[in-house]
């Protein structure tokens, strides 16, 4: 019950607050609007703005908003008192970091529904397999809210706009390997990229929409690997602020 | 009995002595106020009592169970309102009250009948479906203390509770904390005299961690030879800082 009444309320303050629409839906819907007339208009086949190979990435690029709604959250209720007045209560640590948690995973399929929505009408072939890529969004997503719960339990609500809202989103963009070929920038920040978690994210999505699972499968547990290490993080810095509070 | 009793309450940061060596008895049903200037410990005594910051040294004893042992137990019976309003802006009024009743692990149907209570009591119907972050200074302290009140603390910490509001909304707020005396121990730290003055049965002043007098606000006058009590806690400030 008292997970449960927490999990609502993050979801109601992320919901309720236009920068969640504007940023998590409208971003990544006008990125693909934008990117699809320019491929339309491109002479020639320019294989990278081509819709199959751009939506896996948008919609990956959205979920990165995801560690600016959750940071900012935690680092506002941090900052403000609110969790001061929970603290005060019998409510247990593990229903604080679920609450913040567990409500980010729907919101971030509801991102990619509406990802994937729009490219269908922009004629992205209908396949069974992007429901597959619905299965990518949980590691992906998980791999975000992470960040969202470690950033908010360290970083001040003005911090976290720097750093999740600019810094991050234009690291997880530009390591993605959505708008431009890696390998064309050269092999340093490729490898910088391959060492990230960013590109495999967006290359399990793409390859789950493919059904390729033998590609999948290094991407997904290259994806995980930075899940466990950073949500282990995450717990006991967000353990060490509440303990300190 | 003694809702609260303190014994040799210590916090140390690393540079500063915020408590030093508390020692205090609040009886059950008591208001009491922590007075002091900025720094003096207030705000870190109510921490300690209310589980947030644990001693350095030194105990508390809240209705029989102590804040170093049976912390989980002490939680049961406080309620905290902090100094800032401490209230989710994007809930509305019932909803927030609705997630401060499941923190208390009210059932469903006890924490629907207790906001409702809880809204009448505090005059919060008109405002139920607003969202707390659009209400003015003086409706979101009044839910503040509305959402203290929902998991029926025996023991009630009010940080600076009417910090900031216009007189009207300073009138109703004490209003409804005088009508808590009796039924819940309060404490309450402020900086205004008058409001120690109209509300609490005793007054305890502190200086740089330290205690330095405890009474009702006539004793301390007395004490000081002081008409009112601005004067006298200046009186006590000033002797304390000179010693």
């Amino acid at each position: 019950m008292k997970t449960h009444r927490f999990a609502v309320r993050t979801a109601k303050e992320i919901l309720r607050d236009p920068l969640t629409l504007g940023f998590g839906i409208g971003f990544p819907t006008v990125l693909l609007l934008l990117l699809s007339a320019i491929q339309a208009n491109i002479p020639g086949k320019v294989e990278l703005f081509e819709i199959a190979h751009l939506t896996p990435g948008v919609a990956c690029f959205g979920l990165s908003f995801l560690t600016l709604f959750s940071a900012l959250l935690i680092s506002k209720d941090r900052t403000g008192a609110f969790l001061q007045r929970l603290y005060a209560t019998p409510m247990p640590a593990h229903s604080f970091i679920l609450g913040y948690t567990l409500p980010m995973i729907p919101i971030a399929l509801a991102q990619t529904v509406v990802c994937y929505l729009l490219a269908l009408i922009l004629r992205l072939p209908f396949s069974a397999n992007i429901l597959l890529v619905l299965l990518a969004v949980l590691p992906n997503a998980w791999l975000y809210v992470s960040l969202g719960l470690l950033f908010g339990s360290i970083l001040t609500d003005k911090q976290v706009g720097g750093i999740c809202g600019a810094l991050l989103t234009n690291l997880s963009a530009w390591l993605s390997g959505t708008w431009f070929d890696l390998n064309l920038v050269g092999s340093v920040f490729g490898a910088i990229a391959n060492a990230l978690p960013f590109v495999h994210a967006v290359e399990l999505a793409r390859a789950l929409q493919n059904a390729d699972f033998g590609t999948a499968l290094p991407h997904f547990l290259w994806v995980m690997g930075y899940n466990v290490v950073i949500t282990f993080a995450a717990v006991f810095l967000f353990l060490r602020q509440m303990k300190k509070n | 009995m003694n809702a609260i009793q303190c014994e040799h309450l210590t916090k140390q940061y690393p540079k500063v002595l915020a408590v030093n060596d508390l020692n205090l008895e609040v009886k059950e049903g008591e208001l009491f106020a922590l007075l002091g200037v900025n720094g003096a410990g207030k705000t870190t005594t109510v921490k300690m009592l209310s589980t947030l910051s644990a001693p350095t040294s030194g105990d508390a004893i809240l209705l029989g169970k102590s804040i170093l042992h049976d912390r989980e137990e002490v939680k049961r019976l406080i309620a905290v309102s902090p100094q800032e309003t401490a209230v989710a802006p994007n809930l509305t009024v019932f909803e927030n009250l609705q997630l401060i009743a499941a923190a208390y692990g009210l059932a469903k149907k006890e924490a629907l009948e207790k906001s409702e209570q809880i809204l009448r009591r505090f005059g919060l119907d008109t405002v139920r479906t607003r969202r707390a972050g659009k209400l003015s200074g003086g409706w979101q302290r009044r839910l503040s203390l509305a959402m203290a009140l929902i998991g029926d603390p025996k023991i009630l910490f009010l940080d600076e509770p009417t910090l900031g509001l216009d007189v009207l909304a300073r009138a109703d707020l004490w209003e409804m904390i005088r009508a808590l005396k009796g039924t819940v121990t309060t404490i309450l730290t402020t900086h205004y005299m008058e409001e120690a003055e109209a509300l609490c049965d005793r007054v305890g002043i502190m200086k740089e961690g330290r205690l330095l007098a405890v009474g009702t606000v006539e004793e301390l006058k007395q004490q000081t030879g002081c008409e009112k009590l601005e004067d006298a806690f200046v009186q006590m400030i000033r002797k304390g800082a000179a010693q």
